[in-house]
């Protein structure tokens, strides 16, 4: 509208309700629900999961049988049983020991490239850091199945090399570029001036990491951590490719095993949709959920921690 | 007068060992992925050549080419980013121009946290509750679309976000007093010089959504199709399942073949990658404020 059609009255000139107005109104809107979506849909995964899961939640789930007991047997026609402890077993080994692995290394390479490395060397590190994030998981799943299985044969003397070893292996290297990344945000939100006063008073470098920045940086490195864990907790292909995907409660690393996440990815292709089988993977995916969105919902809290106090 | 004291000299020795020690764990953390792309190349170099590209996969999928896999996972890129890249730009317009400090903000901010940490598989379960069987799009390149659309969100959510925060806040504030509305200055001001920015999450995302396998499983790849989708209401092979089909449910494959898909595989994510990275480069080297 040309201003000249305007109402000329003073209090009305101020109120400019034309079309530029209610555009601006309406994208207001739009983009509302484009920030609110994000709430939308990850209601919408509990409540779509839970839907197809709840029928065995009701008519058939024992908490003590389903996670006190090892025997995963739902196909079996006589008496099928659902215990995933051991799915939770060969879960929490492979994750473990990706933590093994990942944890000194990402904290290492956070503490080199935030507090050593500088200009080229550091763009570079930063690069092959984010590469190594890119990795599609069903490459690493066939790099676990052509080339580290052979590989921990021959080393170790073992008939089979899909196993925790394997899958601790390549599911550490997977997690280990979110923790590299996230613990050298921390690093980097230590104030300068923490470094530069204990250098004043005479600390070398190293001391500076040790005595000051790292104890500065705990919550963040926490909370890198953590989302390490989550990751590896719910990495599904590399550890179904990797795993040898057989029920054992492990009790060495060369032990294969099965993961929660490998289980519900195997097995769902094969069963009739809303049968009791069916319905039990996807109370595994609820338990799923719930672990991650807890082990989130920590690793938020302890970053918001760190940021309140500065 | 500055002699060193053999505690200075104590000191710097142990500095330097120290600095050797991160940098020795920081190269034993990036060597295993140049070790994993030199045996691809080198297994799966011989595999690659156009016709390898072009032509179906033939024998049961123990020879041939990969052509079906590759334009499915075009479809599934392309469909997904139909519906994420105008929520997520959305949600990030909200969070970066209009959001107050309050607890809807930060429930959202927990949300993409969440929706980003979710395993895959959890997502496939959504994808065939929601999409497959609640919407009735049945298993679709719509079904695997949508859930991987809602998988990869976070991604362009947070590189939006960046994009657009780091306008200088008086370009709008100078905008607003010329009478400008909020989203005038969004669209003449804050977009043109930020889209840039969004551009690389966009690549960004595309690199992710392409190599995702587990979402696509049970929501709309198949294992083998003889014909090329024709809709999204098609089924499709894809580069991601192909990989695992082939080198965990087939008998009789030659060596090299899973080998050549792997490698053609990674080559599209990282050249995604490098396209996104050496963007931000650019970006970085160009920026005038």
């Amino acid at each position: 509208m040309p201003a000249a059609d305007r109402p000329r009255a003073a209090p009305a000139a101020l109120d400019r309700r034309d079309l530029a107005w209610v555009v601006d109104k309406v994208v207001e809107i739009l983009v509302f629900v484009g920030g609110v979506s994000a709430i939308v849909f990850i209601i919408g995964i509990f409540v779509f999961i839970t839907g197809q899961g709840l029928g065995f939640i009701t008519a058939r789930l024992d908490p003590r049988e389903f996670f006190g007991t090892t025997a995963w047997r739902p196909t079996s026609e006589v008496h099928p049983t659902y215990g995933i402890l051991a799915l939770i077993a060969g879960t929490a080994s492979v994750t473990g020991l990706a933590m093994i692995v990942a944890v000194p290394f990402s904290l290492g390479a956070a503490i080199f490239i935030a507090e050593f490395a500088t200009g080229k060397v550091r763009e570079t590190l930063k690069v092959l850091v984010e590469l190594l994030a890119a990795i599609p998981s069903v490459v690493w799943g066939f790099v676990g199945l052509s080339i580290m299985n052979p590989l921990i044969i021959d080393l170790f003397d073992v008939p089979v090399g899909l196993n925790v070893l394997n899958a601790g292996i390549i599911l550490g290297l997977m997690a280990a570029p979110i923790m590299t990344t996230i613990a050298e945000d921390a690093l980097k939100a230590v104030q300068d001036g923490y470094r530069e006063a204990a250098e004043a008073l005479g600390a070398t470098r190293w001391q500076v990491i040790f005595k000051v920045v790292l104890p500065a940086a705990k919550n963040g490195l926490a909370a890198a951590i953590l989302l390490g864990v989550g990751r590896g907790f719910g990495e599904t292909m590399a550890v179904l490719m990797a795993s040898g995907h057989s029920i054992n409660l492990p009790t060495s690393v060369f032990d294969s095993v099965r993961a929660l996440t490998a289980t519900v990815a195997a097995e769902l292709g094969e069963t009739a949709v809303g049968s009791e089988h069916y319905r039990a993977l996807f109370t595994i995916g609820i338990f799923l959920f719930m672990v991650t969105f807890l082990i989130n919902l920590t690793a938020d809290l302890i970053i918001r921690g760190t940021g309140s106090k500065r | 007068m500055f002699a060193p004291t053999s505690l200075n000299a104590r000191n710097r020795r142990t500095q330097k060992l120290v600095k050797l020690l991160f940098l020795l764990m920081t190269l034993l953390l990036v060597l295993p992925v140049l070790m994993i792309l030199g045996v691809l190349v080198a297994r799966g170099g011989p595999m690659l050549s156009v016709e390898f590209l072009l032509t179906q996969p033939t024998k049961g999928m123990t020879a041939g080419g990969i052509f079906p896999a590759l334009i499915g996972t075009v479809w599934l890129v392309a469909v997904a980013l139909l519906v994420s890249v105008p929520v997520g730009v959305a949600a990030a317009v909200y969070l970066s121009e209009y959001a107050p400090e309050n607890w809807l903000t930060r429930t959202i901010n927990l949300a993409i946290i969440n929706l980003a940490g979710v395993p895959s598989i959890v997502h496939a379960l959504f994808g065939v509750g929601a999409f497959v069987l609640f919407f009735g799009f049945g298993t679709s390149i719509l079904a695997a679309s949508l859930t991987l659309a809602i998988m990869t969100l976070p991604v362009v959510i947070v590189a939006t976000r960046e994009a657009l925060q780091a306008v200088p806040k008086a370009f709008r504030e100078a905008c607003w007093n010329m009478g400008a509305t909020r989203w005038q200055t969004i669209r003449r001001v804050v977009l043109p010089n930020s889209i840039s920015g969004i551009l690389t999450g966009i690549i960004l995302e595309v690199s992710r959504t392409a190599g995702e396998t587990a979402p696509i499983m049970f929501t709309g790849a198949a294992f083998f199709l003889p014909f090329l989708p024709q809709s999204v209401f098609d089924q499709t092979m894809a580069m991601s399942l192909h990989l695992f089909v082939i080198s965990t449910q087939v008998p009789g494959v030659p060596e090299g073949l899973p080998y050549g898909v792997a490698l053609v595989l990674v080559l599209m994510v990282l050249a995604m990658n490098a396209l996104s990275i050496g963007f931000r480069m650019w970006l970085r080297g160009r920026k005038k404020w």
